[in-house]
């Protein structure tokens, strides 16, 4: 699937996965920036929740009225435990693998094989969040270091290793992903503009939408689809210094095809380069259909 | 091989028109590529699924009416289509990003997990639960050996010498009951009752949080570390333990002690014992990966394994429950025999009969 890779495949974080249709995806890593930010805001979630809890308990202990405190302690700290054991995997399941902290950063939870996620898989997942935050925070905060330094300092290497497992690996899998076979992706944002080829994009250039240039098969030979791809980023692109730009990719192409160089008006420009993409495209598809992938000017073919 | 393109009305005819497709009367576009009339026939479509996507990602599956969820994975198996094509004979590089990515985001949704979470723990329960626990029965022996071993190393050592309690139970889970208290004082625990529904639950909730689900967990997650460690603290789990019974047996209460521990320890050392198993499948998935990668072997053997631990921590709220409540209640030593005999019967029939048959 070489020829098929998108833009930005360069990137350290972009990865493939073939869908149980047999289709290759590519996909793209939530970094580890972003799900560290997600953690935090669900972590702040669930302990909003709890502390909520035993204020709400403070109260009726300060007003009185109630008797049974030990019986209302109690029910605050169960439901303490499961908020905050089953948050996660509650939401992960109810939403295909998103809690509110990973909607929020555009992350997702999917299966590492390109299967479905199964409901094993976020379970899995999460209740070794026990062991990886919620375990080093008690030991950390509860102080409860009674034997000698290297006893404290293994501990803490020990829970460090846990804790700081994404940062350790090229996918950046916490320990539960790797148990669960999971790893969490960004979700991808991709607008479907207008075609090129069929001048849509007309309105705003001024221009009409048949062609006015020709070219001759050597002309359209002289690039391959990366060029092809490159003068289509030119085209799309509408910042302010983008016509500069586009003038001087086509005083190049001209230079190159050997077509007379003259002074072009911006429209013309445009035409220009519009139906140098268009009439290259057609040839570029063409040979593509009868199996020659041009990769790009470099290649022999 | 000349493709050449003019204006409309100077157009020469190329040998190479299978892309083109001749002028519409009024001139307008000169011809079409194959990739543009491809696009144009299927773009509704994925505007369709857009626009449903994008709605389930804001407002969840949920947001979807029954029409609309029918649809999905039609529309989402008809972009993948799409994506094919249009990376056979497309070019346009917009064009291809926006279908990955459309595909990749209805992929999420529909690979992305069952939505109805009741029937899931259903099925978790019935079938995929006790048939784990079933396919782990070796390491689970291998578990349950390791803490037997340390309670007898335990027992036998302490029997003889009384001295070896301090070295195997700490202070802590001790409160006072060591070899220099009193008969009376050992015997006082075994029999108290809470002072009332209060007390049993705070009592319940603290054994939840408390020791239960934390060395279950323990053993489980050290298991990552090729096992060894998980076996550690089977084995030490088991020492604690037959330190107890020397010392109570030593004083002629074995049996009592027995009974106050079995009416739950059933239940929890049965968990402690599968939490162990799963670590030790993990650790053997590091250790022996076989056709796999470490890491492919590790997931492949951390979802069986994971199964296998929610059923541990689902153990271990029943015996809270029945330490926090039964122990408490039920005061006679023969009918908190009965009680572990009962449990012991029913998780027995559970794990080896549940499930057997199911698809």
């Amino acid at each position: 699937m070489q020829a098929a890779r998108p833009i930005g495949s360069g990137s350290p974080l972009a990865r493939w996965i073939e869908t149980p249709e047999g289709v290759v995806l590519p996909i793209e890593l939530g970094q580890r920036g972003e799900r560290a930010v997600a953690f935090i805001l669900d972590f702040l979630i669930v302990f909003g929740i709890i502390i909520g809890l035993y204020l709400l308990l403070i109260a009726v202990i300060l007003g009185g009225k109630f008797g049974g405190i030990g019986w209302l302690l109690a029910v605050v700290m169960l439901a303490s435990f499961f908020i905050r054991s089953f948050y996660f995997a509650f939401f992960e399941l109810r939403w295909q693998g998103t809690t509110p902290g990973k909607r929020a950063m555009g992350l997702r939870v999917i299966d590492r094989a390109g299967g479905p996620l199964t409901p094993q898989a976020v379970l899995a997942r999460n209740l070794m969040r026990e062991v990886e935050i919620f375990l080093p925070i008690t030991v950390l905060l509860s102080g409860t270091f009674s034997g000698q330094i290297w006893q404290t300092l293994a501990t803490i290497g020990w829970l460090a290793v846990f804790m700081f497992m994404p940062l350790l690996n090229r996918d950046g899998l916490r320990v539960g992903d790797m148990i669960a076979g999971t790893w969490v992706v960004a979700v991808p944002k991709g607008a479907l503009f207008g075609d090129l080829a069929h001048g849509e994009a007309a309105e705003d250039a001024q221009v009409p939408s048949s062609s006015q240039y020709s070219f001759t098969t050597k002309q359209l030979d002289a690039y391959g689809i990366y060029e092809l791809q490159t003068l289509e980023g030119v085209l799309r692109d509408r910042r302010p210094n983008a016509g500069e730009v586009r003038a001087e990719v086509a005083r190049r192409i001209r230079a190159k095809i050997e077509m007379p160089e003259e002074d072009l008006a911006d429209a013309d420009t445009e035409r220009f380069l519009r139906d140098f993409y268009t009439a290259m495209r057609a040839r570029l598809e063409r040979r593509m259909l009868l199996g020659v992938r041009r990769r790009d000017k470099h290649d022999k073919r | 091989m000349a493709t050449v393109h003019t204006a409309a009305g100077r157009r020469e005819p190329g040998q190479g028109t299978a892309a083109e497709i001749p002028a519409k009367a009024g001139g307008a576009p000169a011809f079409t590529l194959k990739s543009t009339a491809f696009r144009a026939e299927r773009e509704p479509a994925w505007r369709r699924l857009e626009a449903l996507i994008t709605r389930a990602e804001k407002g969840g599956l949920a947001s979807l009416d029954a029409r609309e969820l029918l649809r999905l994975p039609i529309l989402y198996r008809a972009v993948l289509s799409s994506l094919s094509v249009a990376r056979a004979i497309s070019l346009d590089r917009n064009l291809l990003t926006y279908l990955e990515s459309l595909s990749s985001r209805a992929y999420f949704l529909v690979y992305g997990g069952r939505s109805n979470a009741l029937s899931a723990i259903g099925r978790f329960l019935a079938v995929t639960l006790p048939a784990a626990v079933r396919a782990a029965r070796w390491y689970i022996a291998l578990s349950a050996a390791c803490m037997v071993l340390g309670l007898l190393v335990g027992y036998v050592l302490t029997i003889g010498n009384l001295d070896w309690f301090y070295t195997f139970v700490s202070e802590g889970s001790a409160q006072g009951r060591t070899p220099t208290a009193d008969t009376e004082t050992l015997r006082r625990p075994l029999f108290s009752d809470g002072r009332g529904l209060g007390e049993r639950l705070t009592a319940f909730a603290s054994f939840l949080f408390t020791h239960n689900a934390r060395i279950g967990i323990m053993a489980f997650a050290l298991g990552f570390a090729l096992g060894a460690p998980t076996m550690l603290l089977l084995f030490f789990n088991g020492l604690t333990l037959g330190a107890f019974v020397a010392l109570y047996t030593s004083r002629g209460l074995g049996t009592e002690l027995w009974g106050w521990l079995l009416i739950h320890g059933v239940t929890e050392l049965t968990a402690i014992v599968l939490c162990g198993a799963a670590g030790l499948m993990l650790g053997r998935a590091v250790i022996f990966p076989g056709e796999y990668t470490r890491l492919q072997n590790l997931g492949r053997a951390g979802r069986r394994a994971g199964v296998i631990v929610i059923g541990a921590v689902l153990m271990f709220f029943v015996a809270a429950l029945l330490e926090g409540f039964g122990r408490q209640l039920i005061l006679a030593t023969d009918q908190r025999f009965l009680v572990a005999g009962v449990t012991a019967v029913l998780w027995g029939l559970y794990f080896l009969r549940a499930g057997r048959g199911a698809p």
